[in-house]
């Protein structure tokens, strides 16, 4: 392989593998926010229409 | 009131490492192994990493955010999500789901002709001569050079079989539901896969002739980076290997609960999918280099893309090589799994719409899809013109279907609805990484740009000279015709009642409500 051959894979696998450790790390150290807007607890009610009773 | 009549709760991922495992099998398919590293030797070679980072960035992750945020805020499929945006818009999330259901039915057939050659390489079932073996023995291919029948219905064994087997297993894992079904198959096959392929590269890059393979992929012709085409071919690499704009990432993110992580998932997805193609270009590069050298000719004279790559050119190094038989069956095995966790992902849009729409309970619905799609794949894909058919129908629906599916996507909702700020604000809100402004610039300005280029250019081609030396008729209706059969499609889908629950409260509300004692204050 030529110089510039070796060089410009290194340097993609180095961006494109680097970028993902970075992302995965990143994501590893913080999961999830631990402050969000109130509401939108799971518990499906803002899936359901409004119930209707039929009295 | 009556708690039976109430649709069951929404589907959930169980957490984030089944929906990150989940999005990269839909991402990485066969996409990844056969089409990034011949675009990348055609485009510039180790030159083609600018322009394919700055799409990745500019185009890439951005449009899987658009998505991710549709999805997630108005938790549907890709149908009821838009209609969520705005009524009418029900007509793109159909037109989606359309290009889905085209995909799914020519998908499968590869999907079913990989995994008849995983048994075959065993036995290097194809000989000295996997040309010959693959279109005459096993697709048995009419022959269409003259008179011939461009369509017929001579069905053939060796494929029809296969691919029954692979919609039996799919609707398996869709009825299974996302939990059980799509979550689970993707978190056996995805570390599989990685496994199988890793293997197979590290094999590849110890064959003679790999580094001369490499440095074909890898040498940079740096005045590539002046030619425009060379560009739009980064942004339709990037584009079409994310599978975003055709409704797999509104559909699957729709499947997290609402206090989720958004865009940090998001980003490792996206990376993943890249640092997969960088391994499938080592890995087809070095084999093609190995094959080059046994057989006294040059890379490019080798078939490196798409079908020719994977059944033709990879059957001849498996013979070559020793131990081939096993580096055949990592192959194969590799293209199953890749292609099978891309297709579950695909007809996942399809069942969702279906239940939502039609308040179809999740076993009703993928009866319905896998009856019908399956016959239709079976009738249209197991007969000796199937390969023209997929062929056609391929170039179609990706760079016609799916380009101008993403086109709408970003003016109507960026431009018409100016929905991005909402989208956003909604991102930033339950996302650890934030994002800044230059996202709208992204989905507003440089994505649909781009988009609009290709797709010109794609139908001027078009217009210009027949596909593939078709026959200009056959073309009419296979190719075009499927564009019409999109719309037609989303038109009529659209046209039905729509059965399921109507009011909808995006959380969290928009413009954003700083504090609930404020929000008490204020609606008094």
């Amino acid at each position: 392989m030529s110089t510039t051959a070796i060089i410009m894979m290194v340097v993609a696998l180095v961006v494109v593998w680097g970028g993902l450790i970075l992302a995965i790390v990143a994501l590893r150290s913080r999961p999830e926010r631990t402050e969000f807007p109130p509401g939108g607890e799971d518990d499906h009610r803002e899936d359901q229409a409004v119930i209707e009773h039929d009295t | 009131m009556s708690a039976q009549h109430q649709a069951p709760p929404r589907e959930q991922f169980t957490g984030q490492v089944g929906f990150i495992l989940s999005a990269i099998g839909s991402a990485v398919g066969l996409g990844n192994i056969w089409r990034f590293p011949g675009v990348a030797y055609e485009n510039g070679g180790g030159a083609f990493l600018v322009p394919y980072l700055i799409a990745l960035l500019t185009a890439g992750i951005p449009i899987l955010f658009l998505d991710y945020a549709l999805g997630h805020r108005f938790r549907g499929g890709a149908p009821q999500a838009f209609r969520r945006v705005k009524g009418w818009l029900e007509t793109l999330g159909w037109f989606q789901v359309m290009i889905c259901i085209v995909i799914a039915i020519y998908y499968a057939a590869v999907v079913a002709w990989a995994a008849s050659f995983f048994v075959y390489s065993f036995g290097l079932d194809w000989g000295d001569d996997p040309e010959a073996f693959f279109f005459g023995e096993h697709l048995q291919l009419a022959d269409v050079g003259g008179a011939d029948p461009w369509l017929t219905f001579d069905f053939v064994g060796a494929v029809l079989i296969p691919l029954v087997l692979v919609w039996l297993v799919v609707i398996a894992v869709l009825a299974a539901g996302v939990v059980k079904g799509v979550q689970r198959a993707n978190v056996i096959f995805i570390p599989l896969l990685l496994i199988a392929f890793g293997a197979l590269v590290v094999r590849a890059l110890f064959l003679d002739g790999a580094a001369d393979g490499l440095n074909a992929l890898f040498t940079p012709q740096w005045d590539a980076l002046a030619d425009p085409d060379v560009w739009i071919a980064a942004y339709g690499q990037v584009f079409f290997s994310l599978s975003v704009a055709f409704g797999i990432m509104i559909t699957y993110s729709s499947y997290r609960k609402r206090r989720s992580n958004m865009t940090g998932p998001g980003l490792v997805v996206a990376f993943s999918n890249s640092g997969f193609e960088m391994l499938a270009g080592l890995g087809v590069f070095s084999a093609l280099g190995f094959l080059a050298l046994e057989s006294g000719t040059t890379v490019d004279e080798l078939g490196i893309a798409g079908v020719g790559l994977a059944f033709v050119t990879f059957p001849a190094i498996v013979s070559e090589m020793p131990a081939g038989a096993l580096f055949g069956a990592l192959f194969f095995g590799s293209l199953v799994m890749a292609g099978f966790t891309s297709l579950v992902s695909i007809l996942q849009v399809v069942s969702a719409a279906l239940q939502e729409k039609f308040a179809l309970s999740r076993t009703t619905a993928v009866l319905w899809l896998g009856g019908v799609l399956g016959a239709v794949s079976v009738l249209g894909f197991s007969t000796t013109t199937g390969l023209i058919l997929l062929d056609t129908v391929d170039y179609w629906v990706n760079n016609m279907g799916i380009v101008l599916s993403a086109i709408l996507m970003c003016v109507l909702v960026v431009w018409v609805y100016r929905k991005a700020p909402e989208l956003r604000y909604h991102l930033n809100a339950v996302s650890t990484a934030q994002i800044g402004a230059w996202w709208y610039a992204c989905v507003g300005a440089i994505v649909p740009v781009m988009l609009v280029v290709m797709l010109v250019q794609t139908v001027m081609i078009r217009i210009d000279e027949p596909y593939g030396d078709y026959d200009e008729t056959y073309l009419l209706y296979a190719g075009w015709g499927t564009v019409a059969l999109l719309v037609v499609g989303a038109l009529v889908f659209w046209a039905f009642r729509w059965r399921g629950p109507r009011e909808y409260r995006a959380w969290p509300p928009y413009p954003p409500v700083e504090d609930p004692a404020v929000r008490k204050e204020a609606s008094r």
